[in-house]
């Protein structure tokens, strides 16, 4: 039963601390099944996210943390809805960032 | 016990291939090079663009690198092609890969008269190389005499769910099987350095993790950019990768979960036997090279988009848990991973997979990109300016 509900999700959440899924298939807007660690649940997709792209599975305020497979991969750059995409355009990278060095970053 | 068939080389070292190695001592005489392995069957190129002009430090490292890659178990015999001229000492080379037992011939194209005169006189020399090379057969040799890299390139999020982790089950079973498994990138630590600084099986290697990582980041940072862009890289990017740390928590996987025993200096050979971190970026010319000098005899290479290369002489194992890549870029990629995504197969049970997979190869099965010949765009990692 279990693995019938495993190869039924759509996306991934990979951590318990996580706030966004990964696609496994192309996602069109709507209800779509999640593989989180307790079991499947549905998350409205509010926009179409390619195969490997990440929706949020909660509101993520701005300057808030992006969690995947339970760690830190990011800052958000403005308040993101649940069931929106989460890519470069909402995400900055915490680290390697040159462009803020003296900048009191 | 876990074996594969390979060849015994004078200083006790196996090799998965056994080819002669034309190695230019300078980018000048890469032609030569070229036009001596094209003519003779069982010899191969190592092309690349670094040996004058560069400061004393990469003077040093690319002399160093020529040398391990020389004295490779997978190279039956070498031909060292100098212009005469250059920086890179090629008599010290030459004596350098000698040390190993194995014969070495070296021409000068400045001395010969050109490069029709030299590329006459290299084709004869190798002509004779490859044919005595050609006696030794295969023998049975414990996994312990394994040494195997692993790389990931042109990532997607899939090498993060699928393919990275298979990598890492498939290096844990090497590995528990008295093999060597060697992983770089240090790019790609970057966000991902605290977790694999645990593994570290003592704190002084937990450290050493940490200190190679900040001197890359330093590196990355002193251009004064935002590094997006090129890591990730744009195709990471269209793959689904936002950041660096993102990237980096699905490239750690592929090192399995066994501690790390050892971190070495770009191209040097692991002291240690079991997980072993080199330092190295994560570009694939200068990263293969890097884990053919450390002595790698076979690569297992993951990819997302779709990366293509393989080594002159080492043979490169595609991997990929893309099944939209795999049906497209068939002709590049060995083994496919897709049903770990989909979840109808453990990351267990594919790992097991891929260690046969790597016995295999080590034991003469042919690579895709070594059937195609697609390898000639290597390089050596140098981090000083061309002068």
């Amino acid at each position: 039963m279990a693995e019938k509900a495993k190869t039924a999700a759509m996306a991934l959440v990979l951590g318990e601390k996580d706030n966004v899924a990964t696609a496994i298939v192309d996602i069109d807007p709507g209800e779509v099944p999640v593989m989180f660690n307790n079991g499947v649940k549905k998350v409205k997709v509010n926009q179409p996210i390619q195969y490997g792209h990440k929706f949020a599975v909660r509101d993520v305020g701005e300057d808030e943390d992006i969690i995947k497979y339970g760690e830190v991969i990011g800052i958000s750059t403005k308040a993101i809805k649940t069931g929106e995409h989460v890519h470069v355009h909402n995400v900055a990278s915490k680290r390697g960032r040159g462009d803020l060095e003296g900048k009191g970053a | 016990m876990m074996k594969f068939l390979g060849y015994r080389r004078p200083d006790g070292q196996v090799g998965t291939r056994n080819l002669i190695g034309v190695i230019p001592t300078t980018v000048c005489a890469n032609e030569v090079a070229e036009r001596i392995t094209n003519q003779v069957n069982g010899a191969t190129a190592f092309l690349h663009h670094q040996g004058c002009c560069q400061t004393p430090p990469d003077i040093e490292r690319v002399s160093f690198i020529l040398g391990r890659l020389g004295k490779h178990p997978n190279l039956a015999g070498v031909l060292i092609v100098s212009l005469g001229c250059e920086s890179v000492l090629a008599d010290e080379v030459a004596e350098d890969i000698a040390g190993s037992g194995k014969p070495v011939k070296k021409i000068v194209i400045q001395e010969l008269g050109g490069a029709a005169r030299a590329t006459a006189q290299g084709t004869l020399l190798v002509q004779e190389m490859v044919i005595e090379a050609s006696k030794l057969e295969r023998e049975p040799c414990p996994v312990s005499e394994l040494v195997y890299g692993i790389k990931c390139g042109a990532s997607d999020t899939t090498s993060g769910l699928g393919a990275n982790p298979v990598a890492g089950a498939a290096a844990d079973i090497i590995i528990r099987n008295g093999g060597t498994v060697v992983f770089g990138e240090t790019t790609e630590f970057i966000g991902a350095e605290h977790l694999l600084a645990k593994r570290g099986a003592t704190p002084e290697i937990g450290q050493r993790i940490l200190d190679i990582v900040e001197r890359m980041e330093n590196r990355a940072k002193a251009v004064g950019a935002d590094m997006r862009g090129g890591q990730p890289t744009a195709g990471n990017i269209a793959g689904g990768l936002t950041t660096i740390e993102e990237k980096s928590l699905g490239a750690i996987v592929k090192s399995g979960t066994t501690p790390v025993v050892d971190v070495c200096e770009y191209g040097e050979r692991p002291a240690k036997k079991g997980l072993v971190v080199m330092d190295s970026p994560g570009r694939e010319p200068e990263l293969l090279t890097g884990l053919a000098a450390a002595g790698c005899q076979v690569i297992v290479f993951t990819t997302g988009r779709g990366a293509p290369q393989g080594f002159p002489f080492v043979p490169v194992i595609k991997v990929t848990a893309n099944s939209k890549t795999y049906e497209r870029l068939k002709d590049h990629i060995d083994m496919s991973v897709s049903d770990v995504v989909a979840g109808v197969q453990t990351v267990g049970a594919a790992g097991e997979e891929l260690a046969k997979e790597v016995l295999a190869v080590a034991s003469g099965k042919t690579t895709k990109a070594e059937a195609i010949g697609y390898f000639a765009a290597m390089d050596i990692y140098c981090t000083g300016p061309v002068i």
